[in-house]
């Protein structure tokens, strides 16, 4: 029995008289032994109609508008993947720039140049941008930001507020599949990793042939700002929050952690637009190395 | 100046419709201003709660043109004026008369949280608490019970089912005060995982929307929640920690054990109610100032009417198994 159980005369277990409370004489006296869990009433009669939703503005359009922009992204995404050229230029263009979904270039399938020192799954012959896209993927698909969008648009549990789910059963994330999404706090682990590599990309698009000497062109501002947009999605995502400070109850014992989860929190405030901008720049990013990639012109040297 | 139609819910368990009622607008006036003339003229028996006119005391919400919004908020000069201001009750809740419905169901989850359970004090006997330590918890005390938040949840709102084990945004955003307190040395996590449906939520925000208070629900208090759940069952690296470092979890039926539900002799028995009407609602060592309001003028009664809690006193849940 917890430690603070206490009978109505305020006796605790063990104390004298208070571990198996008497019954009081007086009739109709709740006393411990009545105690029962509070049963919850369902099935109540409701107000106002059966009807979907009462609302008259124009609700929809957020959802909507989700649905579009994330259904041409994944479209997206599925043929840059499953193209599987012009995904690297190579030094033979002045600049080595590749594609965000193509990297890291790991496995044996890559075009010469573009996997650079590290080469390790040599026995892999499909496209490259599925080892590219797991780790970014896993943890945009697990973003608490991303559920909520695709919940809505997609899933339609529920398509706005006040507005009826489209489903009878609901079980939330309480059961498999959606049980899953608690891996987000490794996803992001994964996605430092590729915010890492894919910001050496971008320091590598800076490098100039021959001498090795270092110019700038738009190839390499578009690497750079793709790479910055995903530390800042990544680092103001919730479970960056948590880690860095979230889980501290006592802040003052940990000034440092303290320090942190306030400049987290204050990116974590615009996670959604870093979470937006993010997917535009990456889809620019690559379908920028793309265009170079393919002949249509030659990435503009700055300097 | 122009006249306003307002359309409202008039009906009671057996049913009702919406009756329109055509009044004059008055600049400045807010839904709730406009109902009272309603029931000072056309329709003296228009049942709606109200209290304070000024956001605080969170009676008077209610659904209007759809939104969930307390009704001494809603100015009439941003509602379009073209079409009839509807006005309806809370859809989540049992509706008792017109916009009244009986909120209960908040009560009966609030009496089921674990209170405070403090460390032991210092050596000269008080505690101690830094700003920055109670700072975060700050912003849930700004939550006034209007129930807007309980009542937009579509895991309720859409699916009465889940409401014996679904706590909702309103009662995490206490478990989030109290599991993040300095003081406190409770573990509420099995039980919100088990129990009270924090996997239920899929953080669609339209608690945070909602809120008259504007407390950051799903980002300041689920969120978190969830990353404190994902600690305690769902890290590999946390559970060898503990495996290592021999410390065990709190089950949720131990936990559960600390609620006032449990050392409050109280029943939400329908046959008790009648037979005992000054022993409901008194709490003894109960610490959640929920508790109190649970016998208070607006809260109808919780009838055992399809009632689902097992009846065992030992045990909460019947097993722990949960959800």
């Amino acid at each position: 029995m917890a430690c603070c159980r206490v009978d109505r005369t305020g006796r605790r277990p063990g104390e004298p008289g208070g571990s198996e409370p008497e019954k009081e004489d007086k009739p109709g006296v709740s006393t411990i032994d009545d105690v029962k869990p509070i049963p919850v009433t369902i099935g109540g009669v409701r107000g106002g109609p059966a009807v979907r939703t009462l609302r008259r503005d124009p609700w929809w359009k957020s959802p909507a508008f989700t649905f579009v922009v994330l259904t041409l992204f994944v479209a997206y995404t599925v043929w840059a993947v499953f193209q599987n050229a012009d995904y690297f230029v190579g030094i033979s263009q002045h600049r080595d720039l590749i594609s965000p979904l193509y990297s890291p270039c790991i496995v044996g399938s890559c075009v010469p140049g573009s996997h650079g020192t590290f080469l390790v799954l040599h026995w892999w012959m499909l496209t490259p941008a599925l080892i590219g896209l797991s780790g970014p993927g896993l943890f945009r698909s697990t973003c608490y930001y991303y559920r909520k969008a695709y919940y809505r648009s997609f899933w339609q549990s529920p398509p706005g507020c006040a507005v009826a789910d489209g489903h009878k059963r609901y079980t939330g994330e309480s059961r498999f599949p959606l049980i899953l999404q608690n891996i987000h706090r490794y996803a992001w682990y994964v996605a430092i990793a590729w915010n890492v590599i894919l910001t050496i990309d971008a320091i590598m698009a800076y490098r100039l042939p021959g001498d090795g000497g270092i110019g700038v062109s738009v190839g390499s501002l578009v690497l750079t700002a793709n790479a910055a947009a995903l530390w800042m999605y990544s680092l103001s995502c919730h479970a960056c929050r948590h880690v860095t400070g979230g889980h501290v109850n006592e802040f003052s014992k940990a000034p440092i952690r303290h320090r942190l989860w306030k400049v987290v929190s204050k990116l974590n405030a615009i996670h959604m637009q870093f979470a937006w901008v993010s997917l535009f720049v990456v889809v620019i990013a690559d379908a920028y190395v793309r265009m170079v990639a393919a002949g249509w012109f030659t990435d503009p040297k700055l300097f | 100046m122009a006249d306003v139609t307002m359309r409202v819910w008039r009906g009671d368990s057996t049913g009702g419709d919406f009756a329109d009622y055509t009044m004059p607008a008055v600049e400045g006036e807010v839904v709730l201003d406009v109902l009272h003339r309603i029931q000072a003229g056309p329709a003296p028996d228009l049942a709606c709660r109200w209290n304070c006119k000024a956001g605080k005391c969170g009676s008077c919400s209610a659904e209007i043109n759809g939104m969930p919004r307390l009704m001494c908020m809603t100015r009439m000069d941003e509602l379009p004026t073209e079409e009839p201001v509807v006005v309806a009750p809370m859809k989540t809740f049992p509706i008792i008369r017109d916009l009244v419905t009986d909120v209960s169901f908040n009560y009966v989850m609030a009496r089921q949280l674990p209170p405070l359970k403090p460390r032991a004090p210092e050596a000269d006997g008080t505690y101690r608490m830094q700003q920055v330590d109670v700072e975060r918890g700050q912003e849930f005390r700004k939550c006034i019970e209007c129930f807007l938040c309980q009542n937009v949840c579509h895991v309720i709102r859409d699916h009465e089912e889940n409401k014996p084990n679904y706590a909702g945004p309103r009662l995490f955003i206490r478990y989030m005060e109290l599991e993040s307190h300095p003081l406190d040395t409770n573990d509420r996590r099995e039980l919100l995982r088990q129990r009270m449906g924090i996997g239920l939520c899929n953080i669609t925000k339209c608690c945070t929307e909602v809120c008259p208070e504007h407390i950051k629900i799903t980002d300041n208090a689920i969120i978190p929640l969830k990353e404190r759940v994902v600690d305690s069952s769902y890290d590999p690296i946390a559970w060898l920690g503990r495996k290592i470092l021999r410390r065990t979890k709190r089950g949720a039926v131990e936990v559960a054990q600390d609620a006032p539900a449990f050392t409050a002799p109280t029943s939400e028995d329908r046959l008790e109610r009648q037979t005992l009407p000054v022993m409901v609602g008194t709490a003894v060592g109960a610490g959640n100032p929920s508790t109190a309001a649970s016998a208070g003028p607006g809260a109808g009664p919780a009838e055992a009417a399809g009632g689902t809690g097992p009846t065992a006193a030992g045990d909460p849940f019947g097993t722990d198994a949960g959800a």
